[in-house]
């Protein structure tokens, strides 16, 4: 198993040292496990002030993606890692701007856009 | 005097970026990585469908009418399995351990096949009921994004047969120890993917 | 065979029938011509199953300029129906066969046009910019070649088997949708453009990898040359934004194919959500096509100023900017939708934070060629039209960002005009003079310099006669897609139009006799130092044409222009006499595989298009069996051996070039 870094960056994913990460994968399932059973918890109790409960599941979610990319994917902020980062960053930033930026406008969209008889209807 | 022959002088390790062209591994791993976030933005615009239409009910079942969270814990305990095993997978491919990747693989694919099963189930449930994608733009929406999440997972399951067959065939040889690392990546995006997929269509459906 | 009939090919339309019986006469012609000289196992050999980036980037080119002959002509029917329907008269397109024409116009030139000659110039400059010798993926490259010629094929026989779609080159549902295109012309477009595009993002994948990873020793971030960042932006923008496109096109099809309500009147679809989606690849699309056109702009003029560029840092920085910025902007295309006016003021001022970058861009070419000693070569040309051209463009299309202007001009003549402003001044300028920059390292002789000038002039002057009339005619109310208009007042604008459009029909024909003189002519423009121009890059530092590895040795690069380094340390082009040693060199094989995928791609599409579901399945299993012969491939490379290496080197042994 080599241990030197090789030129130009490490794939993601890449194991570095065979007992190490087998280690990690555990400690991954541990985390994501908890995370799990929390989030679907959450979805269902009533200890959570009922709108904040998307903000908590959303959390949750990031969280659990986190959980998968550091102890699955072994992304890390090492300087062979710079190049998977940098490439996660933007795909992160476009499926963002998709998603909120699509909800955003269609909201807007759809409520300046709505057909007389349900502005009516929603009147009454 | 250039940037690397800086880095030489002054006792620095050269900076990856002057290394030279990386070896194909990196190479290998670095193009599927992007194709795996080019495969996520897939995802991320049926999302964002989703996201639009969920309310558009047309009169039809709604998704809190549908969607059984029990069913989808069992799912979820599948797929986060069938990581961690696909994992150990790839440390036995590794270490050129053959029957050790034989053993973990397999059981990786018991386990895509068990969650496609109930995936399936759900599905023809639904159908049955007149819960099917045309009947509502919501509807329409889930099982595309759902859907296309299974076909990934059923692409993946037969991915992992032709790569044990390569395995069987060819041996550990580097072309296939790429391959096998690429499918690691594959399957763990896809377990990323329906850490999305339950938290936003199923367990949001019930708030 | 599902929904194909006889009566799908239109032998009751003289002008479709003539158009394909012309163009099928050719091909018979061409392909008679080739077996009777016995061509095929050379070009089966050396062209259709290479994976060399050289080749590749090549036949995209020569696929572009064949599609530029079908766009083209789409356009003339366009100018000369607008130039007679005026008032009483109804031209000779019916609105039925006008509104095909429109949409296969746009279709065509962004998709097969624009799109191969961009990716097709990245493909052959990029590694030998890069210094190594072949792109990441050889064969995925051939594969992402033969799928765009595969979506080329179908959009073609769509002309004589069946119609195009007449939905305008976007498809906007619900006009796309089932109930009001029950017909297969939106099945073609979507079919066509779902291979292609895949095509395309295979590219993105490839070259993305190729300038991250596989660059000449020592050649950094900070040593690439600026066409190779352009090309890194260009290729992120393909990865980020053509799965939107394919995703989108993917629910158009679920609507249309298996009745579902993404974007149907009915049942809860929203048609709304698909020009909202359509838009977010949309806008980085333009960018798409816009920045590697930059990059040979910076290229160009560096190069025939004598000076490097002006503000390196500065153009990076401009470059990866616009590549972010590009995703903040989608919202422009529909202004008038109805969003209102917070989310509208957002995006407008976007929109107009997004020139600022360019602006940059402009500036420091215009300083590159400010004091220095300016070559006035074919290429130059055609960066002073462009510096000119896309400026005009660009002002415009900050006057549209303005979303009160906007409601006033939105799908008007006038955006026809900017937009085309923008496509051809910074585009297809672009493209020229990459072209013309780099035809003698491909080919190893120059282009006829004369003839190159009437090229650029006819296209230039015909340009402006074209599209300025459009402008005032958009402010004179004239909309797009309009087959008739009663204002009798417009016509001597649109026939103004008209002979700009036929000075540029001389331009593409000067280009053909262009290229045929130069053939006749090559002895003669024999590039034999490998630096026709005096370049600065490491693409002239190898022979012209390179050999299949490139490089004999990979360079190494100290910094920035590194070939210019080379030879002020050196003071000659080449270093012939010193002895080198030379080792065994690995290249790719050739490799069937983009090809016969590539014919069963045809086939599903076909197949999905005319609801053959029999085709359609033998067309997928077909595809499969061919990516599981690859993927027991085991003999992929072959090994040039180091006397080879060395009888090339002494052979082509590049002349000394004093400096």
């Amino acid at each position: 198993m080599s241990t030197e870094f090789e030129a130009q960056g490490m794939a993601p994913g890449a194991h570095v040292q065979t007992h190490g990460t087998r280690l990690s994968y555990l400690i991954g399932l541990g985390y994501a496990v908890v995370l799990t059973l929390a989030s679907f918890w959450a979805s269902s109790t009533d200890l959570v002030y009922p709108p904040g409960v998307p903000i908590l599941l959303g959390v949750l979610a990031i969280a659990q993606m986190g959980i998968h990319l550091v102890f699955f994917l072994h992304i890390s902020s090492a300087p062979d890692q710079a190049n998977n980062i940098l490439a996660l960053a933007f795909g992160t930033f476009v499926v963002g701007l998709l998603v909120f930026g699509s909800m955003i406008i269609m909201a807007h969209l759809n409520h300046n856009m709505m057909p007389m008889d349900r502005l009516i209807q929603m009147q009454r | 005097m250039s940037a690397a022959e800086q880095a030489l002088e002054s006792g620095d390790a050269v900076p990856l970026s002057l290394r030279g062209p990386a070896p194909t591994r990196v190479v290998a791993g670095y193009g599927f990585w992007l194709f795996l976030l080019s495969d996520i933005i897939i995802f991320a615009a049926f999302f964002a469908a989703y996201a639009v239409l969920s309310g558009e009910t047309a009169g039809g079942p709604t998704a809190a009418d549908l969607f059984d969270k029990r069913h989808v814990l069992i799912e979820t305990a599948c797929l986060l399995a069938s990581s961690v095993t696909c994992g150990f997978g790839s440390l036995a491919v590794q270490s050129g351990d053959r029957n050790s990747t034989y053993f973990w693989m397999a059981i990786t694919f018991i386990l895509g096949v068990t969650f496609l099963s109930l995936e399936v189930s759900e599905f023809s449930h639904m159908l049955e009921l007149g819960a099917g994608p045309s009947r509502s733009a919501f509807l329409s929406a889930f099982f595309t994004l759902v859907g296309t999440h299974g076909l990934h997972v059923t692409m993946g399951l037969c991915w992992l047969i032709v790569m044990l067959l390569q395995a069987a065939t060819l041996g550990f040889q580097p072309m296939v120890s790429r391959r096998f690392f690429c499918f690691g990546l594959f399957w763990h995006a896809l377990d990323i993917v329906w850490i999305g997929v339950f938290t936003i269509v199923y367990l949001g459906a019930h708030l | 065979m599902g929904r194909l009939t006889w009566a799908a090919i239109p032998f009751d339309q003289p002008v479709v029938m003539i158009a394909s019986g012309t163009v099928g006469f050719v091909i018979f012609c061409v392909l008679a011509l080739v077996t009777v000289k016995g061509w095929w196992p050379y070009l089966w050999r050396e062209w259709i199953t290479s994976v060399d980036h050289k080749r590749i980037g090549v036949m995209y080119i020569i696929l572009a300029l064949l599609m530029l002959v079908r766009g083209f002509s789409d356009a003339m029917m366009m100018r000369s129906q607008l130039a007679l329907a005026a008032g009483h008269a109804q031209g000779y397109l019916p609105p039925e066969h006008y509104d095909q024409i429109f949409s296969a116009h746009g279709t065509i030139m962004i998709f097969f046009v624009a799109m191969p000659f961009v990716i097709g110039l990245m493909n052959f400059v990029l590694p030998l910019q890069l210094g190594v010798r072949d792109v990441a993926f050889p064969v995925l490259n051939s594969v992402g070649f033969w799928l765009s010629a595969a979506g080329v094929l179908l959009v073609n026989v769509s002309l004589v088997v069946g119609e195009f779609a007449r939905t305008g080159w976007l498809a906007y549902p619900p006009l796309s949708e089932v109930a009001y295109s029950p017909g297969v012309g939106v099945d073609y477009y979507l079919w066509s453009l779902q291979i292609s595009g895949l095509g395309t993002l295979i590219s993105g994948i490839n070259l993305t990898t190729t300038i991250l990873k596989l660059r000449a020793p020592g050649m950094g971030y900070r040593e690439m040359p600026i066409f190779c960042w352009t090309a890194l932006a260009s290729n992120l923008l393909i990865v980020a934004a053509f799965p939107i496109l394919t995703a989108t096109f993917a629910m158009l099809l679920l609507d249309r194919y298996c009745g579902f309500h993404f974007f149907t009147n009915d049942l809860g679809g929203n048609p709304m959500m698909y020009v909202n989606l359509i838009w977010c690849w949309g806008h980085p699309e333009v960018y798409i096509l816009i920045l590697p056109a930059f990059g040979v702009f910076s290229e160009v003029v560096a190069t025939f100023s004598g000076k490097p560029l002006f503000g390196r840092r500065s153009m990076v920085m401009a470059t990866m900017g616009i590549c972010v910025l590009s995703f903040l902007v989608w919202l422009h295309h529909f202004f008038t939708r109805g969003a209102g006016a917070d989310v509208n003021a957002f995006f407008g001022i976007m929109t107009m934070l997004i020139s600022v970058p360019t602006g940059v861009k402009i500036f420091n070419w215009l300083f590159t060629l400010y004091g220095g000693r300016i070559r006035f070569t074919v290429p130059i040309y055609w960066a002073l039209g462009f510096i000119v051209t896309f400026v005009i463009g660009g002002m415009t299309g900050v006057l549209m960002a303005i979303p009160p202007a906007d409601f006033v001009l939105h799908n008007s003549l006038f955006l026809i005009a900017h937009f085309h402003n923008v496509v051809i001044g910074g585009v297809v300028f672009g493209v020229m003079a990459g072209i013309s920059y780099w035809f003698p390292k491909a080919f190893g002789f120059t282009l006829n310099e004369r003839l190159g000038k009437a090229v650029f002039w006819c296209w230039f002057f015909g340009f402006y006669l074209a599209f300025m009339p459009l402008y005032v005619l958009g402010l004179m109310g004239a909309t797009r897609r309009m087959q008739h208009y009663s204002n009798t007042h417009w016509q001597p604008l649109m026939l103004v139009a008209l002979a700009g459009a036929v000075l540029i029909l001389l331009g593409i024909v000067l280009t053909g006799v262009q290229l045929a003189v130069s053939i006749r002519q090559r002895e003669r423009n024999r590039d034999v130092t490998g630096d026709p121009w005096n370049g600065r890059t490491l693409e002239w530092s190898t022979p012209s044409p390179p050999p299949e590895w490139n490089f004999s040795h990979l360079p190494q690069v100290g910094r920035a222009d590194a070939f210019w380094a080379m030879k002020q340390q050196r003071g000659t082009a080449q270093d012939r006499n010193v002895k080198r040693t030379y080792q065994t060199i690995h290249v790719p094989r050739n490799n069937p595989t983009g090809f016969f995928l590539a014919f069963f791609a045809v086939l599903l599409g076909f197949s999905l298009i005319w609801r053959i579901w029999w085709g359609a399945g033998l067309g997928l299993l077909g595809a499969i069996v061919v990516c599981l012969m690859q993927a027991w491939r085991t003999d992929g490379e072959i090994e040039v051996p180091a006397e080879k290496v060395a009888a090339f080197e002494r052979l082509h042994g590049l002349k000394e070039r004093a400096v």
